[in-house]
């Protein structure tokens, strides 16, 4: 095991479990939340669905103990596919698997070769359910996520920094959904009434962002 | 609220047991979620394969048998099913003729058959998809995820079915059910919200004294809520939503659905206010069909469906269908 982590290419199988773990805690704390938020605009499920998924998906990895990071997240992906549901299941769902595949098949990445697996996942995500960012979905999370990311990777800063600041702006990503009117998912057809909600897929983004950060700050 | 439960984790599961045992003519797996007719796949034979969040029952594993569909995908409450349960049913039913997949459209349900059509198809199978969006209530399309599914899913289901029973290729099929949902429109209303089994209360609130127009099937509040209005006035709405939207110029199906908390009592009123909203704007009924159908759990409420038909298609609604949920001409 990675006792001590690669400081050049600090994203392992391990790392990408040690969130997998983070992310599934996060999940089960934050369902009932989830469901609140999910109850007004849209069917009171989200957070019940989100916790199935992510149980299952590391189940999933203690059994079949994937060796790379990109292998890890393939295989959460397809759990999450077969066992989540809804729209939430195929979007998580190919978020995991297309950056999983993006990272292929080595064994630890820089964390640069992260950022771009991410980037070709939230692609997949708003390529699959058709959204753009104001939209009112995981999008507006997501986006700014990947974006804060890039400017502090660009800028010079080490792995856990980045994330630190890309969960930031996930979470004030996701607080600005409020004001927003849905265009996309169920929550569209509330029109005006959608209004002055928080999104809950971005809420449940932003998680999983911020499960991200504390991940690579408790490796640092 | 009170609920005819064990725990809320396994209301599909125990459901599920309770069709295998009260429908020998049904094979149930409870654990892969799949409701198939006996004896499929059916030799030269379109597969009908649909599904969709539970609670909306009978719909979809009610409407499986004889004349109607081959299998059904039940997902949890309100939960689109994952694509492994089509895939399945896919596998299941295909005699070689292609599969039929009937999709309401529901952003979950939609992503989740797209891939299992994906799947199916490196599997061999030849998959069309059906796309049932019938709700008038949405208005502005392009900045929602479109008209929703609902009330004209059981007629897509029912003449396609007669039409795959009676052996028409799968793009026959294909094109029927995507006629009668052309041709099909559905307004829905809310007296009261549903309350599902995981949040053990409503889904929204709807004060006493009002109700909620333009409802879907999800337990999702409407588009505008109005002081509670007489079965005569509701019908006047809900008429007058589906009329002008379709323009009929040929006689019409008429469903009129209850949404689960609805008496049998009321709905036949309602009915009758509907059949008079109807003969009002010179619209003539070929057939009518009233009760629980398509439903919203324990919601009261009821939605209007009206489908424009040509000889063909009422032969093949009138076609003889064997399913729990719907039954005659046998």
């Amino acid at each position: 095991m990675n006792a001590t982590p690669d400081s050049e290419a600090p994203v392992d199988a391990a790392f990408v479990r040690r969130w997998l773990a983070a992310a599934t805690d996060a999940v089960e704390r934050d369902a009932a939340h989830l469901t609140e938020l999910d109850s007004p605009i849209g069917d009171a499920d989200h957070g019940t669905n989100m916790r199935r998924g992510f149980l299952a998906a590391r189940t999933a990895v203690e059994q079949e103990q994937p060796q790379t990071p990109g292998a890890v997240l393939v295989l959460v992906g397809r759990t999450l596919i077969s066992t989540v549901g809804g729209a939430s299941g195929p979007l998580y769902g190919t978020l995991m698997r297309r950056a999983g595949k993006e990272l292929g098949e080595e064994q630890a990445v820089p964390a640069d070769r992260l950022r771009d697996a991410l980037r070709a996942g939230v692609d997949g995500v708003a390529q699959l359910g058709g959204a753009a960012p104001g939209d009112k979905t995981m999008l507006d999370a997501l986006v700014p996520a990947l974006e804060a990311l890039s400017g502090a990777l660009d800028g010079g800063e080490d792995l856990a920094r980045a994330l630190a600041a890309a969960a930031a702006a996930a979470r004030e990503g996701a607080q600005a959904t409020t004001p927003l009117r849905a265009r996309k998912g169920r929550a569209s057809y509330l029109g005006e009434r959608s209004i002055g909600h928080q999104d809950p897929g971005a809420t449940s983004s932003a998680l999983l962002v911020a499960a991200f950060a504390d991940t690579a700050r408790e490796g640092a | 609220m009170k609920m005819l439960i064990n725990v809320a984790e396994n209301v599909v599961a125990d459901a599920l047991r309770g069709i295998a045992a009260a429908h020998p003519e049904l094979v149930v797996d409870v654990e892969k979620r799949l409701i198939v007719r006996r004896g499929a796949p059916f030799e030269g034979k379109v597969g009908l394969v649909s599904g969709g969040g539970s609670g909306h029952e009978p719909l979809h594993g009610g409407f499986v048998g004889r004349g109607m569909l081959d299998a059904a995908c039940p997902g949890e409450v309100f939960t689109s099913p994952v694509p492994d349960q089509m895939v399945r049913a896919a596998a299941a039913v295909d005699s070689g003729a292609g599969v039929l997949f009937i999709v309401k459209n529901y952003t979950g349900d939609v992503l989740n058959f797209q891939m299992a059509a994906e799947l199916a198809e490196d599997e061999g199978v030849q998959v069309a998809t059906v796309l049932v969006n019938d709700d008038v209530a949405v208005i502005d399309s392009t900045y929602t995820a479109g008209r929703r599914g609902t009330g004209a899913t059981l007629f897509v289901e029912k003449i396609a079915g007669a039409a795959a029973e009676e052996g028409a290729p799968l793009d026959r099929v294909a094109a029927l059910a995507r006629q009668v949902n052309e041709a099909s429109r559905t307004f829905g209303v809310a007296l009261s919200a549903c309350s599902t089994p995981a949040k053990g209360g409503p889904t929204f609130d709807l004060p006493e004294g009002e109700l909620e127009l333009g409802v879907g099937i999800h337990g999702e509040p409407g588009r505008e809520r109005r002081a509670m209005m007489t079965s005569g006035e509701i019908a006047d709405v809900s008429v007058e939503a589906v009329v002008s939207d379709l323009r009929p110029d040929r006689p019409v199906l008429v469903l009129v659905n209850g949404m689960g908390g609805t008496p049998l009592l009321e709905l036949y009123g309602f009915n009758a206010e509907v059949q008079r909203a109807l003969a009002e704007r010179k619209v003539a009924v070929a057939r009518t069909l009233v009760g629980n159908y398509v439903t919203s759990l324990d919601m009261a409420g009821a939605s209007v469906t009206i489908c424009q038909v040509d000889e063909e298609l009422l032969r093949l609604y009138d076609a003889p269908v064997a399913t729990p949920g719907l039954r005659w001409g046998i």
